[in-house]
Order: structure tokens, then sequence, then C-alpha cells
């Protein structure tokens, strides 16, 4: 038989054919290193199998790095990513300037309102949805039960900072290597500042009054920052100015922190034997109030989004449902234990008495998620959204300058005074440039 | 009291010692990397350090499910050895010219090029990403081969001109004489008595451009991204992350350092090329 015979057949196979060889969609999704994001990644190989017409590309990066790619790409219309990892923070703003593709008409199936109220407008604007929730989370506070029994003391459900300290004193004993307090220290605006920031809330203290002018200098903030160096100062690990989350988690995990204050997210990692020392006797209860109990607990969610710029919505807006759906939740619980389905965004996983019972941090973690209110932090009236930041795009900005003074206050290179009065001149200054105020 | 003798070994003991001392001091932290990257990651958190451990192979076996190393090593080997190469063949005339046929305006051209370095490259990233935006540069190996030699060719010009210098102008006109033309010139009497010195020019290019982490993370995504793009994605706000990321680190320096060290007699006979003339 001659090839000759057959070539016109193949042609036309191959002109058939072609459409189907180039139907694949790719979808590069920018992702921070996260564990659940990590194990999302490792998942996402079950979607690939049923859309087979969708080839995944990962690009994984650590939180700031990631945050200025994105920026930087989003801000230019690049389009080099189809789903973007993107927080409370960028989401309202990014939606108010119409680079994300609206998250509406979702399928009846996807149960929007299964998700919880307050992350679903945090990741919104003029109740529009920008982004699906991946996981939310709040902070609460972690102890050592064994620590509190040996000294005869007893956590309330919402302890005072005050109360905090008189802990933190009883069971600090440095000589054995064995710190009252963990809190994080190091300067930026999603470290310090985000602890600081709730802690200054339940002082009655708030970001910008309703002229968007600092307070800094006011009594509140005062007595926050003067608590917080005092707190963290005398009872607290050396070099406290330069730990952050990872940091004060690796001392609380190897028994060195009587009381850690900090994500909810960090619930999974304090009970996990193969990491930490004390798995067993951690406790969990409400993130600390003062005068106020609002704002005590932060509130934050990654969230997945769609620029406007993708070639690819369609397949991008699939992948975003199914990471973000039940069934997703269910395939975690599948492969990696209940224990570590996404946590803080649907109801329906804390109606789960499986997941409770998994998971030790989950009722407490329930409970903060729902005090935390994005809208309503600050025992006067403020004019941002948001617990702890402010939803605005100088935010970032201010915070990070901010956080450098208050972490420079706990290491000594400058007073309460001289920081507070830094941090109100930066802020006005940047408000001012902006234009809010004259 | 001492004599001559013992003087000039004493100092010799003294230098060696102080030589040994910087260079552990250099060496420790590759040493200390590589040794973090076979603990746990609560070895690797553990305060004090641990120095004797159980090793693990953990990192490695979990960084060769999570990422495809060998694409993002030969992004590195493509990119790296295509802006060298470029960077070369723009280099080497224009550092013949400006070292043989020298104007007013040489030093000054030298200079300017040089202070290109001392720019925040960050000053330029929206420009330079719209630019590649345009012309469909964006995550693309071209793309980053481009930016690469545009970065190291200050200093690819500089030294190859530095070690051009050194030869002395007479050669080439005895070449010349002979009737070489302007590539015979630099082909068979240039480069072969700069050899030491461009080798050198090479490495230092190679290297920069293998470690180079600004413009690889802005300007790729997943297709062009090279090994530094791969270490940034180690690192974590949340957990525990040191010793994978002490093993991917390990894995994105070896190809490089053992290069390196395979031509380390090269690199040092280049850099001191003419020094002691």
């Amino acid at each position: 038989m001659s090839i000759k015979r057959f070539a016109p057949a193949l042609l036309v196979a191959a002109i058939a054919a072609a459409p189907l060889a180039q139907a694949e969609t790719t979808v590069t999704i920018g992702t921070v290193n996260n564990g659940d994001m990590v194990r999302m990644q490792g998942l996402s190989k079950a979607f690939e199998e049923s859309n087979p017409d969708i080839k995944l590309k990962w690009v994984v990066l650590e939180e700031n790095v990631l945050r200025q790619r994105l920026t930087t790409d989003i801000a230019t219309q690049g389009g080099q990513f189809d789903v973007m990892t993107i927080g409370m923070y960028e989401a309202p703003i990014w939606g108010e300037k119409g680079w994300l593709v609206p998250m509406d008409n979702l399928p009846a199936d996807y149960n929007v309102d299964d998700i919880f109220p307050a992350i679903r407008d945090g990741l919104s604007h003029d109740n529009t949805l920008y982004a699906l929730p991946f996981y939310g989370e709040s902070s609460m506070t972690y102890y050592r039960k064994d620590l509190f029994e040996a000294k005869g003391l007893t956590m309330p459900a919402q302890p005072t900072w005050d109360e905090v300290k008189t802990f933190a004193k009883a069971i600090h004993d440095p000589k054995a290597g064995q710190y009252g307090i963990c809190l994080r220290g190091k300067a930026g605006w999603g470290e310090n500042m985000a602890l600081f920031t709730t802690m200054g809330n339940t002082f009655g203290a708030r970001w910008f009054d309703e002229q968007w002018k600092s307070e800094f200098t006011g009594e509140a903030w005062t007595n926050a920052l003067t608590f917080y160096v005092d707190l963290l100062g005398n009872y607290g690990p050396p070099g406290a100015s330069s730990n952050g989350f990872n940091e004060n988690l690796a001392l609380f995990n190897s028994g060195k922190c009587g009381m850690w204050i900090d994500a909810t997210v960090a619930g999974a990692f304090v009970t996990d034997k193969s990491q930490s020392k004390v798995a067993d006797n951690v406790g969990f209860t409400l993130a600390p109030q003062q005068v106020t109990t609002k704002g005590a607990g932060w509130l934050w969610s990654w969230g997945l989004a769609i620029p406007k710029s993708t070639d690819a919505a369609e397949a991008a807006k699939k992948f975003v449902l199914w990471a973000t759906s039940t069934d997703y939740s269910d395939l975690v619980a599948k492969t990696s234990g209940i224990a570590s389905i996404p946590p803080g965004t649907r109801k329906s996983t804390y109606e789960n008495a499986e997941y409770i019972a998994a998971a030790p941090f989950a009722t407490k973690t329930l409970e903060s998620m729902k005090a935390a209110d994005a809208k309503d932090s600050t025992l006067k009236p403020k004019p941002y959204i948001g617990v702890q930041f402010a939803a605005i795009p100088e935010f970032q900005s201010i915070a990070s300058q901010v956080g450098k003074f208050v972490s420079g206050a706990l290491a000594g290179s400058m007073t309460v005074e001289e920081a507070l009065k830094n941090a109100e001149k930066v802020s006005n200054r940047e408000m001012k440039r902006a234009r809010y105020f004259k | 009291m001492f004599s001559i003798k013992n003087k000039e070994f004493l100092i010799t003991v003294v230098i060696g010692a102080l030589s040994w001392l910087v260079a552990l001091l250099i060496f420790f932290p590759i040493f200390w990397m590589f040794l973090t990257s076979f603990k746990t990651e609560i070895d690797a958190f553990a305060t004090p350090p641990t120095l004797f451990f159980t090793p693990t192979l953990e990192n490695y076996t979990l960084i060769n499910e999570r990422s495809d190393y060998w694409h993002f090593a030969w992004n590195s080997v493509v990119t790296s050895l295509g802006s060298t190469f470029i960077g070369m063949v723009i280099a080497i005339p224009a550092a013949y010219s400006m070292a043989f046929f020298e104007t007013k305006r040489t030093k000054t051209t030298l200079l300017w090029m040089l202070s290109t370095k001392m720019l925040p490259a960050v000053g330029v990233l929206v420009p330079i990403y719209l630019l590649f935006k345009d012309f469909g540069l964006l995550d693309t190996k071209t793309g980053l081969i481009i930016i690469f030699t545009l970065v190291n060719l200050p200093i690819m010009v500089w030294m190859s001109y530095t070690y051009f210098k050194e030869i002395p102008k007479e050669i080439l006109e005895a070449g010349r004489m002979d009737g070489a033309n302007v590539l015979q010139e630099i082909f068979k009497i240039l480069l072969p008595m700069s050899k030491g010195g461009l080798a050198a020019t090479v490495l230092l290019s190679l290297i920069f451009s293998w470690n180079e982490a600004f413009w690889s993370l802005n300007l790729t995504a997943f297709e062009a991204a090279p090994l530094s793009a791969l270490v940034a994605s180690y690192s974590s706000p949340e957990g525990l992350f040191w010793a994978k990321l002490s093993a991917v680190s390990t894995l994105a320096c070896a190809p490089i350092l053992i290069f390196g060290w395979l031509c380390q007699k090269q690199l040092v006979r280049g850099l001191s090329f003419g020094a002691v003339k």
C-alpha cells in the first residue's frame, strides 16, 4: 500500500485534530507558600484528571515576594497569572479599581451562603465578591495547660491584657529557658503590626479618626505601646523584636513559651505531634481584651481571584470554584485527614462533628472568627474597613514604617514616645500627600 | 630575640592562619546550609543549634515531589550561557575600541556604563515590565537572556577593557604591519593574549547570571523561571521551612559551585592578570 493513498486522510485527520490539540488551556496560578496552598498544589492533579483540557502551572512564592510580583503584574495588566492568591487587604482595593473579574453567577451547588459573612464581606467591594476564600483565620491565645496547672492559674474565656501580664509573670523562668509570653516583634505590616493593631484596638485606639488623621500620640496608643514593650521586654524571649510568626511558632513548639497570641491557623501546627513537643498540653482561648473586646482578634483570609488581564477566565474560574468548594475539603479530609481541611471559611466545616473532634482548636477558631468584625473593630468610630489593617492603598507603606518604630521601641533603640511621635508624623504625612486631608 | 628567619616564619604562619580563618568564615554559611538540608524542620529550628543529628533525605525527596528541578536548572543553564555569550560578543569589540582607540570621552563612557549598576533595579521595574509585556518577552528565556546581558554588560566591558589595556599597542601594530585585518587582530592576537582575563570575565558573568534573583522573580512566572525563582518558592511566612529552603538552596548552588571549583585556577589567574606587572 502506498502512503500516497493515505495522505489525504492523514491530512484531514491532522486538521480535525488540530483544534483538539490546541483546546488545552493553561492556567497559571500565583500562590503563597503556606502549608494549605502546597497541599492544594499536590491535590490539583485530581482537578487536572477531571478536566483534561486544563493544564495548571504553579508559581509558589513567599508572601511578600508574591504580593510585589502580583501587584506589578496586575497594575501593568501583564497577564502573567490567571489565578492570583490575594488577601482581604488587596481584594476590595483591586476590585474597586476594576482589576479583578467579579465572582458572580456562582453555581447553586457551590453554596456561597455557607461562607462566613465576615469573610465574604472582607473579600468584596460594594457587595460584589472579587475573590473566593481558600482559608480564613483570626487570632487567639495559645497557652500551656501544664504550666498553668503547676502554678494554680486558670485561663478565663477571654483574658484581659492585664491578666495575661500576671500569668506571664508567674510562669516566666528564663533560667530554665521558659518565657512567660511570645508575641510578634519583627517589623512588618503583616508581622508585628497585625498583633499590635489588635492590641491597640482593645486599648481603645484606632488607626485614623473620622478625618483620616492619626492618633498615635494619644492616650490609647501610648498605653498600648507602653504595655507591649513592658510585657514583651520583661516576660518575653530574648531578641523578641526579631521574632515573627515562624520564630514564635518554633519557640512555642519547643516548649519555651508559656503563652502565645497569634493566628488561629497555628492551632494545626502546635497540636501536630510531629513538630510540637507540647502538642498534648496546649490550651486555646480568645485573644485578650482590655478596655473593649472590639477588634481583639484579627480577621484575614487568603482568597483566589481572577485578574481581568487573563486570557483563560473560564478555565481559571473552574479551578477557583473547585479549590474553594466543599468537594475540595472532602478530598483533603480523605487524603490528609479531616483536621487538615482549609479552616475558617465555611460554616459547614464547623457543623461537622468529626472535624470538631479531630481539631481541638476548631471551637475557639470559630468563636474568634465570629467575634471579628472588619467594619466594627474599634471603640471609637473609624472611617476604614479592616481589623488589623485599613483597606486603603496607603496603609501598606504607612504600617511598614510604623512597624519599624514599634519594633525599635521594643528593641530599646527609641523610647515609646519617640516611636509614637514618628509614627504619627509618617502617617499624617502620607495621608496628607494622598489628599485624604489638606 | 627572633632572628629574621623566625620572624619571616611567624609572619607566614600568621598570614596563613588569617587566610584560613577568612576562608572558613566565608565557607561557613555554605557548610551550615548543606548541613541544615539534612535536618528535620524541628532540628533546623532548634536553639541552641544542633551539630550532631540523625541525617534525613526527606527534604530532598519533598523537593523532588513538589518541584520539577530540571525544568528550573535547564532555564538557569540556558539563560546564564546565553547572556554570557551575547554579552561577550558585545563586550569584546566595545572594550577593544575603547582600549586601543581611546578618545577623550572613553573614560566618561566607561564610568557612565558602570553607573547604571548603581541604579536600584526596582526603580526601573515598571518601565521594563511594560516593555517586556509589549514585546511579548514576559516569562520567556529570551527576555531573561536580554536582561541578564544588559545587567552584566558594564562589568564585562570594564573587565575586558582592563585586560586589553595590559596588552602593548605595539603588538597589535606589528600584526597590522603584517597585514592582519581587524577581525584577525582580535581573534588571532588579542583574544589569545588575554584569554586568562576573558575566561575570568566569562566565569563571573556566568556566576552573576546564575545567582540573579530580582529580575528572575519579577519577569518570569513558570516557563522561564530559573533556579533562583525555585529557591524563593520555598521561603514561607507560616510554618517551618529552613530545612527545605536549605535543601533547595544546596541544589541551586551545587552546579555553579562545582563549576567554580573546577575553574578556580582560571578564575584566580584571570582576576590577578596583570596585577604583578
